[in-house]
């Protein structure tokens, strides 16, 4: 949350460069753009990213501003919503989808991969108690498979459920004739998705990526 | 352009003539020479069939030599599959030679050109990954053109340069014959490359790139080689600015038109396939003739005939795969691969016989040598070269172990050959030359590149391709992805690749899919449906199986038991752990269901067995009974043994319509009666009569234990689904939504009636309910399903039924657990209905 004039200034930039890992370009590019959408307004209310004409047809429109103002997503080890976000908070979630430096250790790799999964999961974790229960899934799938047209409500309940049936054979194996799969744990989404490239599937270029990779590969 | 490919026709023709002639002056002479004088019994008729003979031996015996490679695993896990069938051809060259003195066969560049080329390229196209394909689709498009024109202009200049500098002694050529050279032999083979990367399973990413870059280059290759080869014609006087201009447009224009004709032949048979459901025998044909002609219209245009097919092949496959049949669409892939299979086998031995005669080989050691080291050094720098700048606009670079790989795997193969074949010999002194440093140059990198790949791949630890069948899960994951980063995009405000597909996903979606698919398939083309879909296939399948290894009686025996142990089971658990759902779903019922669920009494199914024997006699009768009143007579017969026309067995409407009307007289009689709450009609307590045997034992059973109060209302559990109960039980919802499915669908619901008054054949199959018991010998997946919370809603894993037209049967296996366990959990009917119910059934 930045000082109270409009314009920041050039270290202030650069701190949160450090912090965030975007080039000072980029977030001057999404300065810009927070500015926009916050109507020059310190902070960022969901008006605003809801007024977003863009994103009308795009099925996961609630759960990706939902998680834009979702704490856990913001700080570390707590829960619950904030009403409006400044600029340091959207960086912070915008961060989640910069691509990787180019070099980095196998564990940095497997620390970054996590936390970007974590964000994916604590989009579906709405009541954020570390679990994807049933009906939470059932609501993902739903909405996202509500835009798609050909696909009814029933189907995709169906398909939640196919879906988590899936899940629990393949996590849990064999399960005693009592026990319960209570829904995914954050392992369990690991393990699913171990396969998943993360690398290429959640990465987008930010405007300017491209003089950055330059300088940190040259 | 046109003229050079009406001179190698005329080339081909005389070639083929050669071949041919004795055929047809035989026949002739045959007709005219020959007067008989007797009859004939039997004539040696060898002269007129020899030719189609010949080929067809030679396939045979092509795909006879793949059959031995494949019966030594030890040896093609060394060798590549396409070096050991080259090695083949040498050796059946050499019994040819032997025999013959001279090679009597060889490849001819046209049977090459439009006899085994086209279905590879077409295979290629049309199982291609899609997404991967026009996801790279820019790296793949800079590695194909830059790359190929790089290699195709380096290599020239370089032994241009040698030449002069008098490196290869005496020949006759020039800087022109050079280029040409060097832009016949840049490109990577696709036959090749495919061979060997399919073997060595590296990354995807990897994989499309160099499968992707070698498919592309082979169109932008040819059209090199026509533009070399015009421009020598010309002779080096007469080229000035201009010509290089028009080269290069023409280039362009060959390339990009082929490409477009590629596009419109794929609207095509999308559009064809549309409506082809009334012939599905030929359908998978329109496939093949259609993607030909496209190879074949391209090439009439001269344009790029490779790439027209390719794209052709590329741009269909999702349009025909989701309107054809299913039946088709296996055809088609299987045909498809014979087809390109065969091909490349006859390709890579005959690669080999030809290299078997001692009048095209011509040495020159500087020559050779020099074009193989240019080749391998100018790839390398290539690929470092063009990976260097793609990785600045890469948001995955490609890490130099990949480099390494993608510039190691330049195989050179069959099309380099039928290019220099199509030299002509006036024109290109040297030609024999140029035959025999491309041979050299294929067995070279085919050879020695093909037999070292997998040992570099292994030390090099390229990145190797994840073995994950792709889950459902995953599947809305990935789909999830896909919109959080079209999101971001829009948040963030910049116009990426995601926009761009969003963009475009919309647009098919909107017009495309409307234009080119069935309303039907529109409706299942949806990946995530597709593999919801596969699932359900996957498991009424596994459920099939199981129930056949057990043996059928023992299905229909033990199933009583096994129903009210699993409904006891279940019940608890799913009461105990869901409770919300339950209230949510259930409303007002909520409190005796959970009640009585909560009681699990196992020993309940434990006595069942013990009266297993004696209840198996009165059930013989009883299943008698209920075979002659739910049976229908078959009329298969009344159907011809052979049609060219259909494949179907029987779909007959009278059958149809006679299991409907049944199913519909029953399913009135048992509602009438359970809404009155009076004793059903004669017939129908006949076939009820199957649960008194049940009954029975089960009160004994829960008098023997005293401890459960409520063994009457498992009971009623059990027999939840004889159509009475459930009608007089659950009147309000479940059973609502799968009797309206039903009369969507007459044929589903009639089936599903049928097996309605027989608890045995749907209840949770015996092995279930085993696995229940014993918890030992089950999948992973069943088990699971057993232990998911099912709540009543579960019904709707009915609902694709409305959606799919395919296979309801396998659907309805499929749910049919699921489905009982809906209704098995239906609460009981509240406390006044309750004893009505009850009076009917006693």
């Amino acid at each position: 949350m930045g000082a109270s004039q409009s314009a920041r200034t050039e270290h202030e930039f650069q701190d949160l460069a450090d912090r965030t890992g975007f080039s000072l370009e980029q977030i001057g590019n999404l300065d810009k753009r927070f500015r926009q959408l916050s109507k020059n307004e310190e902070t960022l209310s969901r008006q605003d990213l809801t007024s977003i004409s863009a994103l009308d047809n795009n099925p996961l429109r609630a759960q990706i501003i939902n998680a834009f103002f979702d704490k856990r997503n913001l700080r570390q080890n707590e829960a619950g919503t904030v009403q409006v976000i400044g600029f340091e908070e959207f960086l912070m979630v915008m961060s989640h989808f910069r691509p990787a430096a180019m070099h980095i250790t196998e564990e940095e790799r497997e620390k970054l991969r996590r936390e970007k999964l974590r964000f994916v999961f604590n989009m579906h974790d709405t009541d954020s108690d570390g679990t994807i229960t049933l009906e939470e899934y059932r609501r993902a799938v739903e909405e996202l498979l509500s835009k798609a047209g050909t696909i009814g409500q029933e189907t995709a309940k169906a398909i939640a459920d196919a879906a988590m049936l899936e899940v629990a054979s393949t996590t849990m194996g064999k399960m005693e004739p009592d026990e319960f799969y209570e829904g995914i744990t954050f392992e369990n989404f690991l393990q699913i998705l171990k396969t998943f490239d993360i690398e290429t599937r959640m990465h987008v270029r930010f405007l300017n990526m491209d003089t950055a990779t330059m300088r940190c590969g040259k | 352009m046109p003229a050079l490919w009406r001179s190698t026709f005329v080339l081909v023709m005389v070639l083929l003539a050669i071949s041919r002639p004795s055929l047809a002056s035989e026949a002739i002479g045959n007709g005219t020479e020959h007067t008989i004088t007797t009859l004939p019994i039997v004539i040696w008729k060898w002269e007129e069939i020899h030719f189609p003979y010949l080929v067809a031996l030679w396939i045979l015996v092509s795909w006879l030599c793949k059959l031995v490679f494949q019966l030594n695993p030890c040896l093609t896990r060394v060798i590549p599959e396409s070096g050991l069938l080259i090695c083949i051809g040498w050796v059946l060259g050499g019994i040819i030679y032997g025999a013959d003195k001279v090679q009597t066969f060889r490849l001819q560049p046209f049977t090459f050109f439009f006899y085994l080329l086209p279905q590879i390229v077409l295979d290629a196209g049309y199982s291609m990954p899609n997404k991967l394909f026009f996801g790279n689709l820019g790296a793949i498009l800079v590695y194909a053109v830059i790359g190929t024109c790089w290699n195709a202009a380096t290599l020239g200049l370089a032994l241009w340069g040698c030449w002069l500098g008098g490196a290869m002694g005496n020949i006759d050529t020039g800087l022109l014959q050079l280029l040409l050279f060097g832009s016949l032999i840049a490109a990577v083979d696709p036959v090749a490359v495919i061979a060997v990367f399919e073997e060595v399973h590296v990354n995807e990413v990897l994989y499309i790139l160099v499968f992707g870059e070698s498919l592309l280059n082979d169109g932008v290759t040819v059209v090199l080689f026509n533009v070399f080869d015009a421009f020598v014609s010309l002779g080096g006087a007469q080229i000035d600015a201009v010509e290089i201009i028009k080269g290069i447009i023409s280039f362009f224009v060959v390339a990009v038109g082929g490409s477009l004709v590629g596009v419109v032949f794929a609207l095509l048979i999308s559009l064809l396939t549309r409506c082809t459901k009334n012939i599905q025998i030929i359908e998978p044909g329109f496939i093949f003739v259609l993607g030909y002609l496209s190879y074949l219209t391209a090439e009439m245009l001269s344009l790029s005939a490779i790439l027209s097919c390719t794209f052709c092949g590329v741009c269909c496959q999702k349009y025909i795969n989701a309107n054809m049949d299913e039946r088709s669409v296996s055809t088609v892939r299987s045909t498809m691969k014979v087809f390109a299979n065969g091909s490349e086998t006859i390709i890579f031995v005959f690669l080999g016989i030809s290299a078997i005669d001692p009048s095209i080989w011509v040495w020159n050691t500087a020559f050779i040598l020099l074009t193989l080291l240019f080749i391998f050094v100018f790839r390398f720098i290539g690929v470092f070269l063009l990976t260097w700048i793609l990785n600045q606009y890469r948001l995955v670079p490609l890490d130099f172990i990949d480099q390494l790989v993608m510039g190691y795997g330049g195989l050179r193969g069959a099309v380099a050959y039928g290019l220099v074949l199509l030299l002509d010999e006036n024109k290109y002194k040297e030609k024999k030359l140029m035959i025999s440093t491309t041979l050299i140059v294929v067995y070279f990198t085919v050879m020695l590149q093909g037999i070292t790949m997998k040992p570099l791949v292994t030390w090099l630890k390229v990145k190797r391709a994840a073995v994950s069948e792709r889950t459902l899960a995953e599947k809305i994951q990935n789909r999830t992805f896909d919109h959080m980063l079209v999101a971001i995009e829009d948040i963030s405000g910049q116009i990426g690749d995601n926009y761009m597909r969003d963009k475009w996903n919309n647009f098919e979606e909107k017009w495309l899919y409307w234009l080119l698919m069935t309303p039907i398939a529109r409706k299942s083309c949806d990946p995530i449906f597709n593999i919801f879909h596969k699932l359900n296939i996957k498991d009424a399948t596994s459920y099939v199986k199981e129930g056949e290894r057990r043996g059928s009686l023992a299905f229909v025996h033990n199933e009583s038991k096994a129903d009210v142990d699993f409904n006891k089971k279940f019940g608890a658990d799913f009461s105990e752990m869901m409770p919300y759902i339950m209230t949510e779903n259930m409303g007002p019922d909520h409190v005796p269901v959970s009640s009585i669920l909560r009681d699990s009494v196992p020993s309940v199914c434990l006595d069942m067995h013990e009266q297993d024997l004696k209840m198996r006699e009165s059930e013989d009768f009883d299943a008698h009974h209920l075979l002659q009143q739910h049976l229908y007579k078959g009329r298969k017969q009344h159907r011809h043994g052979y049609s060219r026309k259909h494949l179907e067995v029987n779909k007959d409407e009278h059958e149809v319509q006679e299991i409907f009307q049944r199913t519909m007289r029953s399913r009135l009689e048992s509602f009438k009666s359970a809404k009155m709450g009076v004793a059903p009609p004669k017939k129908i307590s006949k076939h009820l009569k199957k649960d008194q045997p049940q009954k029975m034992p089960n009160g004994k059973s829960t008098d023997n234990s005293k401890s459960h109060a409520y063994g009457d209302e498992d009971l009623e559990f059990s027999e939840g689904d004889s159509a009475s109960g459930c009608e007089a039980a659950g009147g309000s919802f479940p059973m609502r939504a799968y009797r309206g499915a039903g009369i969507v669908n007459p044929a589903f619901m009639a089936e599903m009636d049928t097996m309605d008054p027989m608890p045995p054949m749907q209840q949770i199959p015996s092995w279930l309910a085993e696995a229940e018991v014993d918890s030992s010998n089950m999948v992973p997946s069943q088990r699971a399903q057993l232990r998911l919370p099912w709540t009543p809603s579960n019904l709707r894993r009915l609902a694709p039924l409305c959606l799919s037209t395919h296979s309801n049967d396998s659907f309805l296996l499929a749910d049919s657990p699921a489905t009982q366990e809906g209704i098995s959990e239906l609460p009981p009917p509240p406390p006044p209905q309750d004893g009505e119910g009850q009076g009917t059934h006693k």
